[in-house]
């Protein structure tokens, strides 16, 4: 019988769930894995749920989040319709596609794929028996357990995810496409792992989606690890769009070894309460990390992006630009830590971020903060928030554009700094379509799915004509 | 008539700026408006234009017989009133096509005309830009971002020339312009010339006089225009100076 | 870095503080320790009127119950707050009228740090109240000042004779209970200045008040209050110095800035107080709660700070912009060297529509310093067609120091333009060089160019000031090569 978590989340509670399914949670668990677990669960015990008193959650109060009840499972759900996992990729692109459904990997033939190629990606649960050696070198690596109550809490309980392995020299020959979908009848709470390797002067691409198809309420906890070996390169997308009663935490952890090259962009379209926490970690020199953020709020929506970049090492490279528009009640929250180490001499950092209001009742916090002990670095950071440029206005206008209409180009001009930074056309085609559809307050979870997927090849009806001729 | 201002007071946060304008421009004429800095040419293009940060006091300004104070920015732009900007403002993000397109759609609907079919716009397009000699493909480039001020310029005799409008302002056109992009902005200019439109160049210098040749040329000073007259006013300015319109005024 | 620098660093560091040295003087102290009965005490040395005490007592109260701040970017050895002396008064010898009044040590100490306390030898055009450990010394030109309506007097002496303003406005910006050292300030200050300004009254010459701490295991509390009635303008300068002692003094003070419509007041700071010696032994900390309220529309506050001393700096001068129009401003040099931390920086809070502030920060680090710059800027719902522009930059003199940034900035309407921009430098070997081959010495370049880089804020420096700061940057940087 699974647990049923009816008046709130708590601490005690998910202690004792522990407690009481320790052989159940590390049924697959090699030793080692196990006393990761178990150490997390010990971390647990020593942290607590987070408060608005806490400087990282001062500007997201997850009170009524953790206060519903939740359904809680520690076996997969039923899978109802497998199709409509793979009914929302991306149109006219060849991924590989990943399912999960409600936080446990979709199976629909094996259970992890290891191609030709030596790539294996499929079910973490299942690669902690078929490659133990192989997870225990990396598992657990990147995050962080002691400090970060949601991160122990899903090594404690974590039962399933995904893994993708690239070996070394390897490229894969196709994007990767993570689904990630919510489907349930009633409010659940879900914990997956996320375990990422791409080896030594390995090649890949990896479009992560997080959506749900119903209004039902949900709770995610995800915890992605990262590991990029010399010299590799990953092109990395995070699509958020997720009904208005789901909470997501999102933490994901990048470990980048000399050389490498990471591309990271997260596109948040819809959700109630989302929170990425991104820690990029750079173990060794000449890395290069751009990581870009975009958010397009309204209602009562909730965004807060916790980015870190660790200069732990000499003559690597950052760049940061997030960037907002809130509409109605929605809240932003952009905290950016660039931390230079005593060691990282001759580093360039650069963390931008920019936010437009739309109306009185909107609000963004943005925290850009340089933790610096080394001379000689590049570093520099920018905040801006505010109107459009009323001087572009003026000029759109004066061609004779109509307000709104002219409000709608240089939305999307300033949405499009970010989703410029695509690399893969038909994704940014795709991405294009969606946040035209949001700025026109079209991109509403309907019934069947908040990405209209029903209708992909319809074309979108717009009065301003923003695409490309 | 196509243009009558009369009286025109304007001010900009309480102060005031213009101070009892009065000018009248008919279809087929070219005025110039000189006077040193900061006697308010650039405020009296920016009031016809209806930027919102003027305030209107007194006076009135009729176009076509329609009182401009009821109209906003972009209608006065699609009845045909066009602005040449002294500093055209770059927006990162927005395509020249594109932005291009909405406007002329935006002003064909408000004729009540069919929009043009995308091959029919970059036709337009095309043809257009040679008569400003631009020849970088402006597809992929924002409006104005990384232009040069001289490409700036010439984009602006562009875009005038793409919306065709009645009444063209142009605000210091002339200002940063080497002698050859002076000379192509002019010719942009002088094709563009109709019995049925006008033109009010605003100008600091009587050098772009050379080139397009005005039908009247008025001073303005402290917010009023002090003097008129025809082309010749243009070249005595040049050869006394600003002090000696000061002097006369005081 | 060249081969040099540490070298040159070495020369700078051990420059002397010139300011180290101890006034011998018969001190009347209350005794250790802070309780109930140290507050009544200090109230009843005072002669004061209940109100206070019951003041007092309250922000007493009030701090037991508080926790010492952990947020700041610093490294605080546990302060004993029994093992310190609240209240140190020099003794006067006799009572007599006049300049006599003063003791001649305490004038030859004051005027070896530069502040002359006769009036026939002021400084250009500036009225001067030295406070020397827990009590005034004297107040200059008080009698020229009346005559404008303009009360200029220490703390003490406006709680005496000006009750009614004090109860006003005390407490009315930093209220006691505000943060944990505003509250141990509330609970025991001693001294400081008071400055009424009368509407439409422009304070015809510059006050400055003087800080002094002399005494041994004592804590300066001083407590400022600043009242500018509507149309009144006045600009206020302090300074201070402490002797070098291997200990770490406390000084938690509180000013307060009062401006009322169309008021303008300016207030400049040059902090010097001891930073303890090279291996960040001794110092005082400084923990300040320095803020002002535009109170009604048009008014207008201005920071200033240059920051070089002290062994650990926490302090955030703000400005709460709740008159429509209102305007706040500041700008701050803080550098710091050897073992020095700094976390400071400004609060902007905008409550009225148009408001507008400004924040430049310049931080300059050197040594094995942490400096850190911390603000705040909050545009409130109601707060229409507000702006904020701050730029913050850093200056790394070394690879052993570390230049921080933490901006908070919270927006909650769509008119209103926040920008923040911040970039971290060192000095070029570019610049040295050009420098050096147009004769220049690099000591000297260094100065140049700390001192251009600060330019923006020096400018904002009433003159009497402006030179002694920026001596001060050259002396204590001059030579730390990046």
């Amino acid at each position: 019988m699974d647990p049923i978590l009816e008046n709130s989340i708590t601490l005690e509670r998910m202690l004792a769930l522990y407690e009481a399914n320790r052989q159940v949670l590390s049924a697959d668990d090699t030793p080692i894995l196990s006393g990761i677990r178990e150490n997390a669960f010990i971390s647990l015990g020593k942290l607590r749920f987070p408060d608005t008193k806490m400087e990282a959650w001062r500007h997201t109060d997850l009170k009524e989040s953790l206060g519903r009840g939740y359904d809680y499972y520690l076996h997969p759900t039923k899978e109802t319709d497998i199709q409509k996992v793979f009914r929302c990729n991306i149109p006219h692109l060849d991924t590989a596609i990943i399912g999960q459904l409600n936080g446990w990997y979709v199976s629909k033939d094996v259970p992890l794929m290891e191609l030709g190629n030596g790539i294996i990606m499929g079910s973490l649960a299942e690669a902690k028996k078929k490659y133990p050696a192989l997870i225990e070198k990396y598992y657990g690596q990147a995050a962080h357990d002691t400090e970060e109550v949601f991160t122990a809490l899903n090594t404690a309980f974590e039962q399933d995810g995904v893994f993708i392995y690239v070996p070394a020299g390897v490229k894969s020959p196709k994007p990767v496409q993570m689904i990630n979908v919510i489907q349930h009848p009633e409010n659940i709470f879900l914990q997956s792992r996320n375990l990422i390797v791409v080896g030594d002067d390995a090649q890949l691409s990896l479009v992560h989606c997080d959506d749900s198809y119903n209004h039902q309420g949900s709770f995610s906890n995800i915890v992605t690890e990262v590991f990029l070996g010399r010299n590799a390169y990953l092109d990395h997308y995070k699509l958020q769009n997720i009904n208005n009663n789901s909470t997501l935490i999102s933490s994901i952890y990048f470990k980048i070894e000399s050389a490498a090259n990471l591309e990271s962009h997260y596109l948040s379209l819809n959700g109630g309460l989302l929170r990425n926490n991104i820690r990029a970690l750079f173990n060794g020199p000449h890395g290069n990390a751009n990581l870009y953020g975009l958010y397009l709020m309204d209602r009562k929506q909730h965004i807060d992006n916790h980015v870190v970049v660790d200069h732990a090492s000499p003559e690597c490279t950052s760049n940061e630009i997030f960037k907002g528009i809130l509409d109605e009640n929605a809240r932003g929250v952009f905290n950016g830590h660039v931390l230079v180490r005593r060691n990282a001499a001759k580093t360039d950092a650069r963390q931008t971020n920019k936010n437009i209001l739309l109306t009185d009742n909107a609000r963004i916090n943005s925290e850009p903060f340089l933790e610096i002990y080394h001379d000689d670095v590049k570093c520099s950071h920018g905040s801006t928030t505010g109107q459009l440029d009323t001087e572009a206005m003026f000029y759109l206008r004066q061609r004779g554009i109509s307000e709104e209409s002219a409000r709608m180009l240089l939305m999307f001009a300033f949405a499009d700094e970010v989703v410029a930074k695509i690399a893969i056309p038909q994704l940014r085609q795709r991405i294009e379509d969606m946040v035209k559809k949001r700025l026109q307050g079209e991109l509403r979870i309907c019934e069947q799915c908040v990405l209209h997927c029903s209708t992909p090849e319809k074309p979108l009806e717009f009065r301003v004509d923003v695409s490309k001729i | 008539m196509l243009l009558r201002i009369k009286d025109l007071h304007a001010s900009i946060h309480g102060k005031e700026i213009l101070k009892g304008v009065n000018l009248e421009v008919n279809k087929g004429e070219v005025h110039a408006i000189m006077g040193p800095n900061g006697t308010g040419k650039s405020t009296l293009a920016s009031v016809i234009a209806g930027r919102e940060v003027f305030e209107v006091t007194a006076g009135e300004i009729l176009y076509q017989g329609k009182n401009l104070q009821k109209l906003a920015v972009e209608e006065r732009a699609r009845e045909g009133i066009f602005l040449g900007f002294q500093y055209p403002v770059e927006i990162p993000g927005v395509s020249m096509t594109n932005f291009m397109r909405t406007a002329v759609n935006e002003i064909r609907q408000y004729k009540g005309l069919d929009a043009l079919s995308g091959s029919d716009f970059m036709k337009m397009m095309e043809e257009k830009k040679k008569l400003v000699e631009i020849t970088s493909n402006l597809t992929n480039r924002s409006v104005n971002e990384g232009f040069s001020g001289g490409e700036k310029k010439k984009n602006e005799i562009f875009q005038m020339a793409m919306l065709e409008p009645t009444l063209a302002i142009l605000d210091e056109t002339d200002s940063g312009l080497d002698i050859d992009a002076l000379r192509i902005v002019a010719n942009g200019v002088n094709k563009l010339r109709r019995p049925d439109n006008a033109f009010v160049v605003i100008t600091h210098y009587q050098r772009l006089l050379d080139y397009i040749v005005p039908d009247f040329v008025h001073v303005l000073f402290e917010g009023k225009i002090v003097k008129s007259g025809g082309k010749e006013l243009a070249l005595e300015l040049e050869d006394k100076g600003y002090d000696w319109i000061k002097n006369e005024q005081l | 870095m060249e081969p040099d620098s540490d070298k040159i660093i070495d020369q700078v560091t051990r420059q002397d503080y010139k300011y180290g040295f101890v006034t011998d003087i018969e001190t009347e102290f209350a005794p250790r320790g802070l309780t109930e009965d140290t507050i009544r005490y200090i109230s009843s040395r005072k002669n004061e009127p209940e109100f206070l005490l019951e003041f007092r007592l309250k922000a007493f109260r009030r701090w037991l119950t508080m926790k010492q701040p952990t947020w700041a970017h610093l490294t605080i050895d546990p302060i004993n707050f029994q093992d310190i002396i609240y209240y140190a008064s020099p003794k006067k010898k006799k009572e007599v009228a006049g300049l006599d009044q003063v003791d001649p040590e305490l004038l030859a100490t004051f005027n070896k740090l530069g502040i002359s306390l006769e009036e026939q030898k002021k400084l250009a055009g500036v009225a001067v109240d030295a406070v020397m450990d827990s009590v005034s010394v004297k107040t200059t030109f008080s009698e020229t000042l009346s005559k404008y309506g303009i009360i200029f007097c220490s703390f003490s002496e406006a709680v005496l004779k000006h009750p009614d303003l004090v109860r006003q406005y005390m407490g009315s910006v930093v209220p006691y209970t505000d943060n944990y050292f505003a509250a141990l300030n509330s609970a025991v200050f001693s001294d400081g200045s008071f400055c009424y300004i009368p509407k439409g009254v422009r304070c015809p010459m510059g006050l400055s008040t003087y800080f002094r701490i002399n005494a041994a295991n004592t804590g300066q509390f001083e407590r400022t209050l600043i009242i500018a009635d509507e149309g009144a303008y006045v600009s206020y300068m302090e300074g201070c110095t402490a002797p070098q002692r291997d200990e770490n003094q406390l000084h938690a003070a509180i000013v307060e800035i009062i401006a009322m419509k169309d008021a303008e007041v300016k207030y400049s700071t040059v902090q010097n107080w001891y930073p303890g010696n090279k291996e960040g032994r001794g110092g005082i900390y400084n923990f300040v709660t320095k803020r002002g309220i535009c109170k009604g529309s048009n008014s207008k506050i201005s920071w200033t700070q240059v920051e070089t001393g002290s062994a650990i700096t926490w302090k955030y001068p703000g400005c709460i912009l709740l008159g429509d129009n209102s305007v706040g401003e500041f700008y701050s040099v803080a550098v710091t060297n050897n073992h020095q931390q700094a976390d400071t920086g400004s609060k902007m809070q905008h409550l009225g529509k148009n408001t507008h502030s400004t924040i430049i920060s310049k931080g300059i680090s050197a040594g094995k310093s942490n400096n850190s710059y911390r603000g705040l800027v909050r545009i409130s719902k109601n707060a229409i067609n507000s702006r904020n522009y701050s730029q913050c930059d850093s200056l790394l003199l070394g690879s052993s120091c570390g230049a921080h940034t933490f901006p908070y900035i919270q927006v909650e309407n769509k008119s209103s333009i926040v920008e923040h921009e911040a970039t971290t430098s060192k000095i070029s070997e570019d610049q040295l060089f050009y420098c050096q081959q147009r004769g220049i010495d690099a000591e000297s370049a260094i100065g140049l160019i700390v001192n251009g880089y600060a330019k923006e804020v020096l400018k904002q420096l009433p003159l009497e000031f402006a030179v002694e700061a920026q001596k001060l940057l050259s002396v204590s940087l001059e030579g730390s090569v990046g």
